[in-house]
C-alpha cells in the first residue's frame, strides 16, 4: 500500500454535550474505494466533513493529501484536489440554476476558462446521461439525477480525492446501479483517484475495496469486505456488521420473515383506486392508476424517483385533490373534509416533518391530543407507543439531536399514536441503517398481522419489497406491474427481485438512459491554475450565480424595485411635517362682536378648523380627551367691555399636548395669531419687524424635504434585507458547504454575493431619483455626479450591513427580524430623517453619528435642495468611504470558513 | 373539541418559541433597549438647535439678544461675519442665522421699526417651524424688555394664558416611548406569526397537521392567540417596567384598557401576518413584503407625523390600517386618560378590521394549503 490518502490521529468531535467522534485513529488507503459503514448518527458524516475540511477540527489531527487540515493554508491548497458531496439529495446544488449552470459555477470556482468549462460540461453530462437535461433547473430533477449532477459538480476539477456522503440514499435501484457504473468508469480513467464513501447499503459496501465499520463515534473494525466476513464468520456483510457490534447489541440478529396473511379476511378493501390522475399544468404526475389493497395487507410501492408515488399517496390522504378518477378508503370516497377517515389513517411523509422545537414526548402528546384521544389515556398511550418504538430513553430529547433512525421511528410512532387502521408510509426507512430498519419492519409486520392494520409503504430497497405481501412498480405516473414478489421474479424469469425491476424499468424507460454509455471522463487536459488568495474570477462566479438566482425569482426583484417605488409614493405624499387643519372650539362667555372677532381671527387662518362651540368645562374636557379638539379657547365674560375700559384681560387657551411636536407648533401659531389680532385692533404695535426667510425650500413643502430623505431610507432597508437573506438562506438550505470546501475565500464570497444587490440597488436609486424629479416635481439643484457616487458608496455600505448581520443569524426568520430592527429603527429615528442628528441625545445620537444613512441623507438633501457638489459635501463622503470596507472586513473576520 | 385543538396548537407555538433563544433575545431587545434608546434619543422639541448670529449693530440691545440664546433650546450662538452666513447654511452647519442690521438699537428707539432678518434651513422640517417661532418670541421679548426701560407707560393689553394639557412640559420622550411600543407591537406580531407559518411550510410540518382532524381555521387560530399573547405580555411588561419604571412616563389612563385595545389590535396584525405569509412563497419574499407593509403602517398611522396634515386621500386610506386606530386609542387612553366611553369607536374599528383581515387570511390560507401539498 502506498502512502495513505488521509491519516487521522486521536480525532474527537463534540456538538455541545453530544459526542460525535471519539479518539479516532485511522489511515485511509489511497487509490481505492473506502467505505464507511455503520448505523445513523455514529459519526460517519462528521468524519467525512473533517476529512473534506468542511468542519472545524476540535481535537486530534487530520492529515489529508500530505498536510494538516487544521492549517488554513494547506486547506486552501488541498481543496483544489478534493471534491466533497454532502449528504442529502442535491443539498449543495442550486435549485433554480440549470444543470449546465450548476456545473459551470463550480468550474468557475476552480478557475477554468470558458472553453475548458464547456468541454468539461459536455464531457461530464454525456458521461452521466444528463446531456439531454442540461437546461433543466436542478430543483426539477429526480433524486437520482440530482446525485449525478452533484457528482458532475464534484468531478469538474479532476479531484484526487472524492468524498461522497451517502450518495445513493433515497435513490431507486436503477439509478443506483447507473451511479456506481459511472464511478467505476471514472476510476478506470483516473486510476490514482481515491474515493471515500459513507453508505447505509451493505450490498454496496460489499463491492468496496476497504471498509471502516463505525459505531457510537468509534471505529470498531477495518479491513476489506472479505476480511470482515472471515473475521466474524458471517454469511453477509449485514450480519458481519451486527456481529462486530460490542456487547449485547451484537447478539440477536435474525433475518426478518413475513408470516403469510390469514386468508379469508381480504374481502374488504382498505384502499380502492380507479383511474386516479393528477396533473400539474401539462405534466401528468399520476396517470390513471388502479389499485386495490385489502385490509391487513402489506402493500409495497416501488419505482424510480419522481415517478408519482408520493403524489399518489398524498391524494389518498386528501392532502392533494385528484384531477380525475376515484379513490376510496374503506369504501368511502376520499374527502379532505371528512375527519372520520382522517382518524383511521396514519401518514408518514418522506422527509422528517415533525416539530424539531418540541421534544419527543411533546410531539407524541400533541398528536395524541389533536387526534382527540381521551385525556386520561394519553399518558398511557404515549408510554406504550414510546416503548414499542424504543423511544423511552429519549422522551425528553429534541428531534434534531437524535440520529436519523430514531427520528424515523419517532415519525412512525406519531403516525400510529391514534391506532389507525391504515398506514400510508412514504419511504419510512430511507436513510435508516439496517438494524433500525429491521426494527421498524418487525413493528410493521406485527401491526399488520395482529391488528389487521393495512400498510401502504413505498421503498427503494429490494429486501424490504420482498417482505411485502404484494408490490406495485410505478414509472412515469403509471403502474407497470402489481403482484406478489415471488410471482414477479418468476414472471420475469430472473434470480432476484432487483433484476426483475431493473428489467421492467429499463423496458419502460426505453433505450435512452440505459444505453448512454458515453466515453469516460478523459484525463485532465489542463490542470487548474494554482489557487491565489484573491481572484476576481471566483468572486464573479458567485456574483453571476446570485444574479441568475435573482433573475429566476422575478417576484423578489420586482418586489424590490416596485416596492420601493410604491413606498416612495406612500411616504413622500403621506408624511407631512406641516401642522395644518388643527381642530379648535371656543367657549365664548362674552358673546360680543369683539369676542366673535377673536374667534374668527383664528378660524380664518389655514392652520385651524373651527368646530361647534363649547358649552361648558365638562364639554371641553370630554372633547379634548377624545382627541376631537386640539385647541380650546375660553373668552371670559365682559371681554369687550374690559378691553374698552383699558383693563388687562386674559384669554384662556388649552392645547392637546399628547403629541408634543404638533403641540409645539400649534402653540407658536396661537401666539402668532394672538399677536396679529392685537395688532389688528391697534392695541399693540410691534417695535421691530422680524423677517423670516425660509431657505432651500421656501414654501416649506414637506415633499421637497421628505422625498430626498425617503430615498436613503429605501436604499438601506431593501438591499440590506436582501443581502442578509441571501447568505442566511444558504446557511439554512445547506449550499454554504460549497464555500467551505472550494478555494473561494471569504472576501471573494462576501463581495461576490454582495455585488448583484449593489447593482440592483443602483437601478433602484436611478429609478427613485427619476421619480422624485418627474412624478414628485422635487427640484434637483446640485451635482448629480456627487449624488450618484454618494449613492454608490451608500449602497455598498447598506449591503455590507446586510453581510454583517448575516454572520450572526442562523435562521431566516431571525434574519428578517434582526434586519428589520437593525435597519428600520435607526433609519426612522436616528438618521436625521425627522429630527436632525445634531439634536439627538444619548445612545441614539451615537448611533446616528455612525450610521451611514445619516451621511447619505446629508448628501441627498444637499444635492437635491441646496445645489451642493463634491466640494461642499466632503465631510459626508469620508464616513461613507470608510463604512463599506470596515463592514465587509468585519464580516470577513466573523464569517467562518469552516463549519463549527 | 375544536377549542381544545386551538389551545394545543397554540401551546405548541409557545413551546417552540421558548426554545428559540435568538427570537427571544430579539423580542426582549425590541421591548427594552430599543424603546429606551428611541425615546431618550428623540430631542425635546427644540433641542440644541444650531444658530449663528451676524451682529452688525454691536449695541447693548444686540448683545442682549445674543445672550438670550442658550441651551437646551439653542446651542451657544456662533458669532459670524455676514459673508460666512450663506456658506455655513449650505454646509448644514447652522439651522438658523439671525442677522441684526447696523444701527438697529438707534432705529428702534427712534421708532423707525427696523427689521431683523432670520434665515431658516427649511429642509430641517421638524425644527424650522418651531424654531422660527422661538426665535421670534425671544427677540420680541428682549426688545420689549429693553424698550420698557426707556418708556414708562405701556398700554394695558389682552393676555393669552396658554396651557398645554396632558403633557404640560411637552416632554417628547413620553410620546416617543409609547409610539415605539405601539410600533414594536405591530412589527413583532406580524413577523412572529408570518415567520411561524412560513417555517411550518418550509419544514413540511403543515402537511402533517392537515392529515389530522384539524381544520385550517384551528391551525390559524392557534398561531394567532399564542403569538398575540406573547406580544401582549411583552408589551405589558414593557409599559410597566420600561415606560413607567425606567423612563418615568406618567401614564394617565388605565393600562388595562390600553392592553385590551392592544389585544384587539393584535388580532388584526397577527391575521395580517398570516395573510402575508400566504402571499409570500419564501422567506426572502416575506422579508420584502414585510418592509412594504410595515413602513406605511408605522409612518402614516399618525405616530410619526400628525394625521391631519396628511393628504386627505392618505388619511382615508389609512383608516383601513389597524395601526391608525391603535395609535388614536393609545394616545387617548395613555395620555389623555380617556375611558372606554371615549375610545369605543376605535375598539369597534379595530375589531372590524381584524375580522376582515382574519377572513381574508383564512381564505388565502385554505387555498395556499391546497397548493403546497
Amino acid at each position: 500500500m502506498t502512502d495513505p490518502v488521509a491519516r487521522l490521529r486521536g480525532v474527537g468531535l463534540r456538538y455541545g454535550p453530544v459526542t460525535a467522534l471519539e479518539a479516532i485513529d485511522l489511515e485511509l488507503p489511497a487509490g481505492s474505494i473506502v467505505g464507511l459503514i455503520g448505523p445513523d448518527g455514529v459519526g460517519k458524516s462528521s468524519l467525512l466533513a473533517l476529512v473534506a475540511g468542511a468542519r472545524r477540527l476540535q481535537a486530534g489531527s487530520v492529515e489529508v493529501l500530505g498536510g494538516s487540515m487544521a492549517s488554513g493554508r494547506h486547506r486552501r491548497r488541498a481543496c483544489t484536489r478534493i471534491a466533497y458531496m454532502p449528504q442529502g439529495l442535491g443539498r449543495n446544488l442550486y435549485a433554480t440554476l440549470t444543470v449546465a449552470e450548476n456545473i459551470d459555477f463550480f468550474g468557475r470556482l476552480f478557475g477554468h476558462g470558458r472553453r475548458e468549462r464547456k468541454r468539461r460540461i459536455d464531457e461530464l453530462t454525456r458521461a452521466t446521461g444528463l446531456a439531454p437535461f442540461v437546461d433543466r433547473p436542478a430543483g426539477k430533477l429526480s433524486g437520482g439525477m440530482k446525485q449525478k449532477l452533484g457528482l458532475c459538480c464534484a468531478l469538474i476539477h479532476d479531484p484526487d480525492l472524492l468524498i461522497l456522503d451517502e450518495p445513493t440514499t433515497g435513490i431507486d435501484p436503477l439509478s443506483r446501479r447507473q451511479f456506481w457504473d459511472l464511478i467505476a468508469r471514472i476510476r478506470a480513467a483516473r486510476p490514482g483517484m481515491s474515493v471515500i464513501v459513507a453508505t447505509a447499503y451493505m450490498e454496496e459496501a460489499a463491492r468496496f475495496d476497504w471498509l471502516v465499520a463505525m459505531d457510537s463515534g468509534r471505529v470498531i473494525a477495518t479491513g476489506s469486505p472479505r476480511e470482515l466476513l472471515a473475521r466474524t464468520g458471517s454469511p453477509s456483510l449485514e450480519a458481519a456488521f451486527v456481529a462486530l457490534l460490542p456487547g449485547e447489541r451484537g447478539r440477536g440478529y435474525r433475518p426478518i420473515e413475513t408470516p403469510p396473511p390469514d386468508d379469508g379476511h381480504d374481502a374488504e378493501a382498505a384502499i380502492e383506486v380507479h383511474g386516479l390522475t393528477r396533473r400539474f399544468g401539462d405534466f401528468v404526475a399520476v396517470d390513471h392508476v388502479d389499485l386495490r389493497i385489502a385490509r391487513g395487507e402489506i402493500f409495497g410501492f416501488l419505482g424510480s424517483n419522481g415517478c408519482g408515488k408520493t403524489t399518489t399517496m398524498k391524494m389518498l390522504t386528501g392532502l392533494l385533490p385528484s384531477s380525475e378518477g376515484e379513490a376510496r378508503l374503506f369504501g368511502q370516497p376520499v374527502d379532505a373534509q371528512d375527519f372520520e377517515t382522517r382518524r383511521r389513517v396514519g401518514y408518514m411523509s418522506q422527509s422528517f416533518s415533525l416539530y424539531s422545537e418540541l421534544t419527543v414526548r411533546e410531539n407524541l402528546e400533541l398528536h395524541a391530543r389533536l387526534f382527540h384521544l381521551p385525556k386520561e389515556t394519553i399518558t398511557g398511550r404515549v408510554q406504550e407507543v414510546a416503548g414499542r418504538f424504543e423511544l423511552l430513553d429519549v422522551l425528553d430529547a429534541l428531534p434534531p439531536t437524535l440520529p436519523f433512525g430514531q427520528r424515523q421511528r419517532l415519525s412512525l410512532a406519531v403516525a400510529v399514536i391514534h391506532k389507525p387502521t391504515l398506514l400510508i408510509l412514504d419511504e419510512p426507512t430511507s436513510g435508516v441503517d439496517p438494524l433500525a430498519r429491521d426494527a421498524i419492519w418487525r413493528m410493521l409486520i406485527d401491526m399488520a398481522r395482529h391488528e389487521r392494520v393495512t400498510i401502504f409503504i413505498s421503498t427503494h430497497l429490494m429486501n424490504e419489497a420482498e417482505r411485502c405481501d404484494r408490490v406495485s412498480l410505478m414509472h412515469a405516473g403509471r403502474v407497470l406491474v402489481s403482484d406478489s414478489p415471488a410471482a414477479l421474479v418468476a414472471r420475469r424469469g430472473v434470480a432476484t427481485l432487483e433484476e426483475a425491476f431493473v428489467g421492467w424499468l429499463q423496458d419502460a424507460a426505453g433505450d435512452a438512459a440505459a444505453t448512454d454509455v458515453a466515453p469516460p471522463v478523459g484525463p485532465e487536459a489542463s490542470t487548474p491554475p494554482p489557487s491565489r488568495s484573491f481572484e476576481l474570477r471566483r468572486l464573479l462566479a458567485y456574483s453571476r450565480r446570485e444574479a441568475i438566482e435573482l433573475m429566476r425569482d422575478p417576484i423578489r426583484a420586482t418586489l424590490a424595485l416596485l416596492g420601493s417605488v410604491i413606498l416612495m409614493f406612500v411616504i413622500g405624499y403621506g408624511i407631512n411635517m406641516d401642522v395644518e387643519d388643527l381642530t379648535f372650539a371656543v367657549l365664548d362667555r362674552d358673546g360680543t362682536t369683539t369676542s366673535r372677532d377673536y374667534a374668527l381671527n383664528i378660524a380664518g387662518s389655514r392652520y385651524f378648523i373651527q368646530r361647534p362651540p363649547l358649552r361648558d368645562y365638562d364639554d371641553l374636557d370630554r372633547r379634548m380627551r377624545s382627541g376631537e379638539l386640539s385647541l380650546a379657547i375660553e373668552i371670559p365674560p365682559n371681554f369687550a367691555r374690559d378691553i374698552a375700559r383699558g383693563r388687562t384681560v386674559e384669554i384662556g387657551a388649552w392645547l392637546d399636548g399628547a403629541m408634543p411636536s404638533r403641540a409645539e407648533t400649534a402653540r407658536s401659531y396661537v401666539q402668532g395669531m394672538h399677536a396679529k389680532w392685537l395688532a389688528g385692533t391697534s392695541l399693540a404695535l410691534p417695535l421691530a419687524n422680524l423677517e423670516v426667510r425660509f431657505r432651500y425650500n421656501p414654501d416649506i413643502l414637506s415633499l421637497v424635504a421628505m422625498v430626498p430623505a425617503v430615498i436613503p431610507m429605501l436604499l438601506l432597508l431593501i438591499p440590506a434585507m436582501l443581502t442578509t437573506l441571501s447568505i442566511v438562506r444558504e446557511k439554512e438550505l445547506g449550499s454554504l458547504v460549497n464555500f467551505y470546501v472550494t478555494p473561494v475565500t471569504r472576501l471573494e464570497f462576501l463581495i461576490g454575493k454582495q455585488f448583484p444587490y449593489v447593482v440592483l440597488g443602483m437601478v433602484n436609486f436611478l429609478l427613485l431619483t427619476l421619480l422624485a424629479v418627474t412624478a414628485f416635481g422635487v427640484p434637483f439643484k446640485g451635482s448629480f455626479a456627487a449624488l450618484a457616487s454618494g449613492a454608490f458608496l451608500y449602497i455598498l455600505a447598506a449591503t455590507s450591513i446586510g453581510l454583517l448581520f448575516s454572520t450572526f443569524m442562523r435562521s431566516q426568520s431571525a434574519a428578517i427580524f434582526g434586519t428589520t430592527i437593525g435597519t428600520m429603527i435607526p433609519a426612522m429615528e436616528f438618521s436625521g430623517m425627522i429630527d436632525p442628528v445634531s439634536s439627538l441625545q444619548g445612545i441614539g445620537a451615537a448611533i446616528g453619528q455612525a450610521y451611514p444613512m445619516t451621511h447619505f441623507l446629508t448628501i441627498a438633501r444637499g444635492t437635491f435642495s441646496k445645489a451642493l457638489g463634491f466640494g461642499d459635501l466632503q465631510a459626508s463622503f469620508l464616513p461613507l468611504l470608510i463604512a463599506a470596507p470596515v463592514l465587509v472586513g468585519l464580516s470577513a473576520v466573523l464569517l467562518r470558513k469552516q463549519e463549527t | 373539541m375544536r377549542a381544545a385543538n386551538i389551545v394545543h396548537l397554540g401551546l405548541k407555538e409557545l413551546r417552540g418559541l421558548a426554545r428559540d433563544p435568538a427570537m427571544l433575545a430579539l423580542i426582549v431587545f425590541a421591548f427594552t433597549f430599543s424603546i429606551y434608546s428611541a425615546s431618550t434619543a428623540m430631542p425635546e422639541q427644540l433641542n440644541k438647535a444650531a444658530i449663528a448670529i451676524v451682529d452688525e449693530d454691536r449695541s447693548p440691545l444686540s448683545a442682549r439678544i445674543v445672550d438670550a440664546f442658550f441651551p437646551p433650546f439653542f446651542m451657544p450662538p456662533s458669532m459670524i461675519a455676514q459673508p460666512e452666513m450663506d456658506h455655513r447654511m449650505d454646509a448644514g452647519i447652522d439651522t438658523f442665522a439671525l442677522d441684526i442690521p447696523p444701527e438697529f438699537q438707534r432705529d428702534l428707539l427712534a421708532g423707525r421699526r427696523p427689521t431683523i432678518q432670520l434665515n431658516v434651513d427649511a429642509t430641517r422640517m421638524s425644527q424650522a417651524f418651531t424654531g422660527a417661532g422661538y426665535v421670534q418670541s425671544i427677540v420680541a421679548s428682549e426688545i420689549d424688555a429693553f424698550v420698557r426701560r426707556y418708556r414708562a407707560n405701556v398700554p394695558a393689553s389682552v393676555e393669552l394664558a396658554l396651557r398645554v394639557r396632558f403633557n404640560p412640559s411637552l416632554t417628547i420622550s413620553w410620546f416617543g416611548s409609547v409610539i415605539e411600543v405601539v410600533n414594536n407591537v405591530t412589527m413583532l406580531s406580524i413577523i412572529l406569526t408570518g415567520a411561524a407559518l412560513i417555517r411550518e411550510r418550509e419544514h413540511g410540518t403543515i402537511e402533517h397537521l392537515l392529515v389530522m382532524p384539524v381544520t385550517p381555521l384551528e391551525i390559524m387560530a392557534g398561531k394567532i392567540w399564542s403569538m398575540a399573547l406573547v406580544v401582549l405580555a411583552a408589551c405589558a411588561l414593557s409599559l410597566l417596567f420600561v415606560v413607567q419604571g425606567l423612563l418615568a412616563v406618567p401614564l394617565q389612563g388605565s393600562v388595562a384598557l390600553f392592553l385590551a385595545g392592544a389585544a384587539v389590535h393584535l388580532f388584526a396584525t397577527t391575521s395580517l401576518g398570516v395573510f402575508l405569509a400566504t402571499v409570500a412563497r419564501s422567506m426572502p419574499q416575506f422579508g420584502l413584503l414585510l418592509i412594504l407593509v410595515l413602513l406605511p403602517l408605522e409612518m402614516l398611522s399618525g405616530g410619526t407625523t400628525p394625521r391631519e396634515s396628511m393628504p386627505e386621500i392618505v388619511q382615508y386610506l389609512m383608516l383601513a390600517a389597524p395601526t391608525t386606530h391603535f395609535i388614536m386609542l393609545g394616545q387617548a387612553i395613555l395620555f389623555r386618560g380617556a375611558g372606554f366611553e371615549t375610545v369605543w369607536p376605535q375598539f369597534i374599528a379595530l375589531a372590524v378590521i381584524g375580522l376582515l383581515l382574519f377572513t381574508m387570511a383564512l381564505a388565502r390560507f385554505r387555498k395556499a394549503v391546497g397548493e403546497t401539498a
